[in-house]
């Protein structure tokens, strides 16, 4: 029995993540187990949208206006080859719902990556140049701040619908991008800057400069994964609301191009049809979206929670 | 203290002029500026007597400024789409769009300060675990789906409430009101709900999470300490501590409700200055949208303001001057 | 030998957590007499200031007295419901923190504080709970106390501020005063001050003090007695003096050395080797067995209780058991 610790007993970093906290915290939150449970099977059906969904409802030569309005297969007039329901095209409900998160987790996914760049490359700039290009960004930050993100991104996509006015389908999909990106970039910013500045007195910093150090350098090196853990937990909690804001301008018939009609499209095509019975056509989308974002919010609340030493 | 209001009195402006830059970059090049004004059934020579008149070959502040002249007085040209003045299309709609704002923000304001609070005191019961599952709900819905959903619920299936429109309206000094009339109250009913919700649970969680904060503090403990009574040390001390962050915070987002009217309008077609905006935006009509961009801005701006001088208020810290550690 | 104002009797505290149960705590026994100072002394974690939480009821949860009595006056308070504890806590037992930057509410004027507490225990109307709050305030050494009543906490300086808080904390006239490190976040020549302070303003209205610290300065000045804790458990208790000159325990013997002293020149400071154990860590038998110079074989086995040694109360077999002291 040696008393002496040697490198080999020191845990792998595997199972430091199966015994710390942070994991156990997941195993006992039924919550967090179904939440990401739900989560994982919408993001692989959104995925493999084409392989697992049983139709394509964009592709016009399938449609059958014959088998317009169905509803869901277990009323009555349903039929099994259309689980959910078809609308009035004869789209089938199921399959437009795997085609239209898969848009809206894209958007989202895609929107907050962005946001994370912008915000965190500025944060490092401001944090380190300081004097006049950080408060020129502040200042930013601060006007930013005071207008509502749906403004923001209804009011960059309608720039970028008067500039582009016939866009090309990707085109459309960058200016949405970009527009739900620059509502949630000012977070992240303001988060680094501050880590920024901190790191930037102290003295290994200081000492690094002094060598020779290029300042990019220790930027990467030394503040960047200090300044990590504070910018995941903001991505959690902003995806949920990028994929909603995308589902609200989609909604509002000024977000995605009508041709990938994102969950959003679809719940707004389906309003029209609620006052003739038609509920299944607005309410499925509806029914998706709540889940998605649901669970995203879930596994985001879950892990702030684990993250946080007070709050246990 | 009168340096810092100066300084937020200066900053409010430069925040109005960029917007208004913003605007009238909007007005000037995306889009045709004689269009703007005139309206698209403006004849040839009307273009060329405004062009002149315009000076559009005048130097760019020139134009700026000109243009700004123009805002300050609500003056910003013909709508493209309905032809007729901006200014009188927004003061028209106004009404409706703060009568629903402002009732939405008393649903959020109240219920959420109390749940709030309630959820903090009662952590653990079973009554906290439901409001905070519903509000976690609450800010995963988006505010559409909401709406939708309200209609289907209470005007498709229950058939007791309208689901467009705001019903019958009494206007008292140019004002048109729908809060006189108790057709107009019910027509108010669904979409108020919709604006409020968001906004009620983020409030709650938000009344919540500092409740919890103050609850840990010190004082709080001091307070206890000393033997006071629960509701002294929960709402003599905690709540007060709880409200004062939060009650400026709050100001803040109640003023966003105004743009967030923008989907419940849509949803309940109600006819307001969002519904307005985003019709705008769908048909590219530049005036309306540089216009309800400078109004809402305004707004904002002068909520901010407010929220900041509240502060000062409700903080001694904020109004007394510190001492020096000295002795 | 008259009632003890306060006894506690083999005090057990412990933390549930998912990994075991941590003993804080692990069978502290003293007692305070009537208007006696008994500090309590010892490192950071060794658990002084649970002591004291414990006594007052503000343990905080998951942590729970798990065994032991602790009695005011002779009835015990340990066990009492939330609302009768409530009514010991200010009336007789008074609390004062470490740090006076955040134990006052800083919405709330320091007069509003001191007549809320006054009138929660003492049958007054507002006029006379003002007149003895000003009282107070005047007592604890704050010039223009009628003015300053009106004042918010951060207008106060550091140790005008602990001034209030000692104030309030003897608003309803407590037989008994908690004071948790009362000067260890002021200025060094701001301690001595309250210190003073408080020992005579505790003297005036007889009431008992227990102080907890760090700092041997602070005990040697203003206790009667002192107790000095390690890991949880009390190893040695006595009369001031005799713990400072005559200590018995290897621990206290160590920690009165390492005192740099003004009179005698030393090349070293002395030191302890080694450091207090962590609480899921604590050794069998005597807690201080590892760090100890002069511990055999059944330290490492037997825990000691406190036991007589010449002039203080020892746990150490060095003073009792088999291979005794002097």
């Amino acid at each position: 029995m040696s008393t002496v610790l040697t490198a080999a007993d020191k845990p792998t970093r595997w199972a430091r993540l199966l015994d710390s906290d942070v994991w156990h915290s997941f195993k006992h939150s039924p919550t967090a187990i179904t939440a990401s449970l739900i989560a994982l099977v919408c993001v692989l059906c959104a995925l493999f949208a084409q392989w697992v969904a049983p139709h394509n409802p964009f592709d016009l030569a399938t449609l059958d206006l014959s088998d317009a309005r169905l509803p869901p297969s277990w009323l009555e007039g349903g039929s099994v080859k259309y689980l959910l329901g078809t609308d009035d095209q004869g789209r089938d409900i199921l399959s437009a719902l795997m085609y239209g998160s898969r848009i809206s987790l894209f958007v989202g996914l895609a929107s907050v990556a962005l946001s994370m760049l912008i915000g965190v490359g500025l944060g490092l700039l401001s944090g380190f140049a300081g004097g006049a290009v950080d408060g020129f960004i502040m200042r930013v930050c601060d006007v930013m701040l005071s207008f509502p993100a749906i403004l923001v991104a209804l009011l960059i996509d309608g720039f970028g619908r008067t500039l582009f006015p016939d866009a090309h389908e990707s085109l459309a999909f960058a200016v949405l991008v970009f527009a739900i990106a620059l509502t949630g970039w000012v977070q992240y910013a303001r988060t680094v800057r501050g880590s920024t500045m901190v790191e930037r007195n102290k003295e290994y910093v200081q000492a690094a400069r002094v060598i020779g150090v290029a300042p990019l350098r220790v930027m990467f090196r030394h503040v960047l994964p200090n300044v990590l853990g504070p910018v995941l937990v903001l991505a959690t909690i902003q995806i949920a609301g990028a994929i909603i804001t995308e589902a609200t301008l989609s909604f509002l018939g000024v977000g995605v191009p009508p041709t990938s009609p994102s969950l959003g499209t679809l719940i707004r095509i389906g309003q029209d049809f609620l006052f003739s019975g038609e509920w299944w056509i607005t309410v499925f989308p509806g029914l998706m979206l709540v889940l998605i974002a649901l669970s995203v919010n879930l596994l985001g609340d879950w892990l702030r929670d684990a993250l946080n030493p007070r709050l246990r | 203290m009168l340096a810092f209001v100066l300084r937020r009195l200066i900053q409010a402006v430069v925040v109005m002029l960029t917007v208004a830059f913003i605007a009238f970059m909007l007005f000037q090049y995306v889009g045709d500026p004689v269009t703007n004004l005139l309206g698209q059934d403006a004849t040839a020579e009307q273009r060329q007597q405004l062009r002149a008149d315009l000076g559009l070959d005048a130097p760019f502040p020139v134009q700026f400024v000109r243009f700004v002249g123009n805002a300050l007085h609500g003056e910003f040209g013909l709508s493209l789409r309905q032809g007729r003045k901006v200014s009188a299309l927004i003061v028209e709609r106004f009404p409706a769009t703060i009568e629903l704002a402002f009732s939405a923000a008393v649903i959020a304001l109240l219920a959420g300060v109390t749940l709030g609070v309630y959820t903090a005191l009662r952590r653990d019961s079973f009554g906290s675990q439901v409001w905070m599952a519903l509000s976690l709900v609450g800010v995963s819905l988006p505010t559409f789906l909401i709406g939708i959903l309200l209609i289907l619920v209470f005007a498709v299936l229950l058939k007791v409430l309208p689901s467009f429109g705001r019903g019958d309206v009494a206007t008292v000094a140019g004002w048109s009101s729908g809060l006189l009339t108790v057709d107009g109250w019910k027509h108010l009913v669904l979409p108020s709900l919709t604006l409020s919700i968001f906004q009620l649970a983020l409030i709650m969680r938000l009344v919540r999470a500092e409740m919890l904060e103050v609850l840990r503090t010190d004082y709080i403990k001091f307070a206890r300490a000393r033997g006071l009574s629960d509701r002294a040390v929960y709402f003599g001390h905690a709540l007060r501590n709880t409200l004062v962050p939060v009650i400026t915070i709050t100001g803040l987002q109640l003023g966003a409700l105004i743009a967030y009217a923008i989907i419940t309008e849509t949803v309940f077609q109600w006819p307001g200055m969002g519904l307005l905006f985003i019709q705008a935006v769908q048909f590219a009509d530049i005036p309306v949208m540089a216009a309800y961009l400078c109004l809402t801005a305004l707004i904002f701006v002068l909520i901010n303001l407010m929220v900041d001088l509240l502060y000062f208020a409700v903080d001694p810290r904020l109004r007394i001057e510190r001492v020096a550690a000295a002795h | 030998m008259p009632t003890p104002l306060l006894e506690v009797s083999h005090l057990r505290v412990e933390f549930p957590t998912r990994r075991g149960t941590l003993l804080a705590l692990d069978d502290v026994s003293f007692s305070i007499a009537p208007g006696e100072i008994l500090g309590v002394v010892g490192e950071s974690g060794a658990g002084k200031s649970l002591t004291g939480a414990s006594i007052i009821g503000l343990l905080e949860p998951p942590g729970r007295i798990a065994r032991g009595e602790i009695r005011l006056e002779g009835e015990r308070i340990d066990n009492l419901p939330p609302d009768r504890m409530r009514a010991v806590r200010g009336r007789r037992i008074g609390a004062i923190f470490q740090d006076p930057l955040t134990s006052l509410n800083p919405l709330y004027t320091v007069g509003r504080q001191l007549v809320e507490t006054i009138q929660t225990h003492l049958p007054m109307d507002r006029a006379r709970a003002r007149a003895r709050a000003v009282a107070l305030l005047k007592e604890t050494g704050i010039p223009a106390a009628e003015q300053r009543f009106d004042h918010y906490p951060h207008q106060f300086s550091g140790g005008m501020r602990q001034r209030v808080v000692i104030a309030l904390a003897l608003a309803a006239e407590p037989k008994l005063i908690v004071a948790d490190e009362p000067t260890t976040a002021l200025d060094v020549s701001i301690q001595a001050q309250i210190i003073a302070l408080l020992k005579r303003l505790t003297r005036q209205h007889g009431a008992a003090v227990m102080l907890v610290t760090h700092d041997m300065g602070v005990i040697a000045e203003a206790s009667d007695r002192v107790a000095v804790m390690y890991a949880g458990r009390i190893v040695e208790v006595g009369p001031v003096q005799q713990v400072i000159h005559r200590p018995a325990h290897p621990y206290t013997v160590g920690l009165m050395g390492s005192i740099p002293s003004m009179a005698v020149e030393h090349d070293r400071l002395l030191q302890i080797d080694g450091t207090m154990p962590r609480l899921n860590a604590i050794p069998d038998g005597c807690a201080f067995n590892p760090r100890c110079p002069k511990a055999f074989e059944r330290c490492r086995h037997d825990r000691p209780d406190l036991m007589a040694a010449e002039a203080t109360q020892a746990a150490c077999w060095l003073v009792g058991g088999e291979r005794g002291g002097a």
